[in-house]
């Protein structure tokens, strides 16, 4: 309690002191201590995060390979790159990717902003069917790809199951992830089973936040209910809708674990998006150096689409 | 509740009953491939791929045995002049022609998952709270700047990190350890700490903390006393959401550990069992792994907009 009576003290005397003399004093204790607060995580990010990417940016640049550690490393200049850019076969990963992330983004942003649009109604017992719904985003997408591709199976999976009851053809006449046709939207319905909840989270945010009395208004105009939606609520949930298509387009176009384990980019390289390509190229091929520089150009692709997004974002929320 | 001015914005009955009834279908359905995973954890292997499948059959634990302890397969006089069976799973295992050899490797990787979704979680929310309020209440030079290059970290495909971590793990010997995946789930965690613990001690009042330092308190005491209680909540919720990623989290976890440090996801998809993938253990394995989300989940449901937003939209 001494210290306690003491800084009370030195408070004191600081009130009293001008304050053209109390202010640097408070002042430098206070950005020692801001930096105290701030310094541990920064270090650990620049440790684990940043220190590691300029490594990845150094090694792009060279033929290292990480299973031969021993031999010289040797610097090819841009050659990674020309050869990523130049090479037929990195389109391939690249039309998977866009193929996944397209669909997925446009089926859960629609289901999920129409179940939103649903709860907004607020039946009762919503919030209970909420947290029922939003479960599925929770979970560990890499168990995820694994327990569907048990539903998945071609002779006993449930999914196959019940689609062969639906479309009355035996379950045992298709199969989902190994086929060329079908594996691409075998991996876009678990997505969008999982992640449709997260869109329904953020569209239901944005339909509470519009204010009854602008509905209020619309009826005091006579508006018709469809025309009310036109011009209100989708246009007022338009930032929201679309911060939820940009947080689900960067983590699609990064997607690994749920497919890796459902389709393992299979058949042959139908799903091979982005990322297992990646993965295949620096842990199975050992091809460190012509990964990192992969690597880069994938960060750098998402960076690109992400500010991008942020402005258009901007734009809509500045109309 | 049926003023004139309240049913303008109310929807209709009619639409409320619609509106639910067919929420309830969506959930009913996305519910099934869960319930279904839970069933299985409860079938015979035989049970678990007859076709058509099952709704109704015998419960077994035969999933949770096989899930928990190795098996071999043994001659029918060896298996008949061994002392009667212990327990349960001994019986069942017998019937198969197997007797069991020994613990699986099961636990030791769910403990894995506990110590390293647990240290993680503790170093991530202590950092990220003491950064979050750092951002809070000092002028700290180009914050804006600080904050986007923490919230950009995690922006980064893991894949890509992984590759100069694995060397550089190599290198440092922490390669397959419990520190080594701590350090790296405490950087993956630490942004979104920060970012959801700002938005927490935003919503304090510095004038709580003005007044103890008025009384005579410190800076880090007026930090420990006034703003750390204040923000209980929200270090809960933040803490809920770094568990759930460190626990849940695969891609790293199968990159840069093998065996002594391996965690729950990558050890559950390669449970096999004589004869192909042991889809009852497989499933009762997943079950146990995905109970403490579902919980977590359903404690979370106020704060999971928060969450999945890094605290950019509040309700």
């Amino acid at each position: 309690m001494a210290d306690l009576g003491a800084s009370k003290f030195a408070d004191r005397l600081a009130s009293a002191t001008p304050e053209t003399i109390a202010k640097p004093i408070r002042g430098l204790s206070d950005r020692v201590l801001a930096w105290l607060f701030i310094a541990p995580s920064i270090i650990l990010l620049l440790a684990i995060n940043i220190f590691p990417l300029i490594w990845t940016i150094y090694l792009s640049f060279t033929n290292y390979r990480a299973n031969r550690p021993n031999a010289p490393i040797k610097s090819v200049g841009i050659d990674n790159y020309v050869s990523i850019l130049t090479d037929p076969d990195v389109w391939q990963p690249m039309q998977a990717t866009a193929h996944f992330v397209i669909w997925t983004i446009l089926i859960e942003t629609v289901l999920g902003f129409a179940l939103a649009f649903l709860i907004d109604r607020k039946f009762r017992g919503h919030g209970f069917w909420t947290t029922i719904i939003l479960i599925p985003m929770m979970l560990s997408p890499a168990v995820v790809g694994n327990f569907w591709k048990f539903l998945y199976q071609p002779q006993t999976g449930l999914f196959n199951y019940i689609i062969g009851l639906i479309i009355g053809e035996p379950a045992s006449s298709f199969e989902m992830i190994g086929s060329v046709r079908l594996a691409p939207w075998s991996i876009i319905i678990v997505d969008v089973w999982m992640w449709t909840p997260y869109v329904v989270l953020i569209c239901l945010a944005g339909l509470r936040s519009i204010p009854d009395y602008i509905y209020e208004a619309a009826e005091v105009d006579r508006a018709s209910k469809w025309r009310q939606f036109w011009t209100i609520t989708l246009p007022m949930a338009l930032p929201f809708i679309m911060l939820a298509m940009l947080f689900r387009g960067i983590e699609n176009f990064k997607m690994f674990d749920m497919v890796n384990l459902l389709t393992s980019g299979g058949p042959g390289s139908t799903t091979e998006v982005a990322s297992i390509t990646l993965k295949r190229a620096a842990f199975e091929s050992w091809r460190t150096g012509y990964s990192s520089a992969f690597a880069i150009i994938l960060f750098v692709t998402v960076f690109g689409l992400a500010n991008i997004y942020v402005k258009a974002l901007n734009q809509v929320k500045s109309r | 509740m049926t003023t004139a001015a309240h049913s303008v914005v109310e929807p209709s009955p009619r639409s409320k009953a619609i509106a639910g009834t067919l929420v309830v279908i969506y959930a009913v359905i996305s519910m099934i491939p869960l319930v279904w995973i839970g069933l299985t954890a409860l079938k015979t292997p035989s049970d678990a791929i007859a076709y058509p499948p099952k709704i109704l059959f015998t419960p077994s634990i035969a999933g949770f045995c096989d899930l928990f302890t190795t098996q071999s397969r043994q001659t029918e006089d060896y298996i008949a002049k061994l002392p009667p069976p212990t327990d349960t799973c001994d019986e069942i295992t017998r019937s198969r022609g197997l007797v069991t050899a020994g613990p699986s490797n099961f636990m030791p990787r769910f403990f894995n998952s506990f110590i390293i979704a647990f240290g993680s979680t503790f170093l991530a929310v202590a950092l990220g709270t003491l950064a979050a309020y750092g951002f809070s209440r000092f002028k700290v030079p180009l914050a804006d700047d600080l904050l986007f290059f923490i919230l950009s970290t995690r922006m980064m495909p893991p894949i890509a990190v992984a590759i100069p971590i694995y060397l550089m793990y190599r290198e440092l010997g922490l390669s397959d350890t419990h520190l080594g995946m701590i350090l790296l789930y405490t950087a993956v965690n630490v942004s979104l700490a920060v970012w959801l613990m700002k938005g927490f001690i935003d919503e304090i009042p510095r004038e709580y903390e003005e007044a103890a330092m008025i009384d005579g308190y410190t800076r880090l005491q007026a930090f420990r006393k006034v703003v750390l209680p204040q923000a209980a909540t929200g270090i809960a919720a933040t803490a809920i959401f770094c568990l759930i990623f460190a626990w849940n989290e695969y891609a790293f976890a199968v990159l840069l550990t093998s065996g002594e440090a391996q965690t729950a996801p990558p050890f559950i998809p390669i449970i096999i069992g004589e004869g192909g993938q042991d889809w009852p253990a497989v499933a009762a394995g997943t079950t146990l792994f995905l109970i403490p989300i579902v919980v977590f989940t359903v404690l979370l449901r106020k704060h999971l907009l928060r969450g999945i937003t890094f605290g950019a939209v509040r309700k």
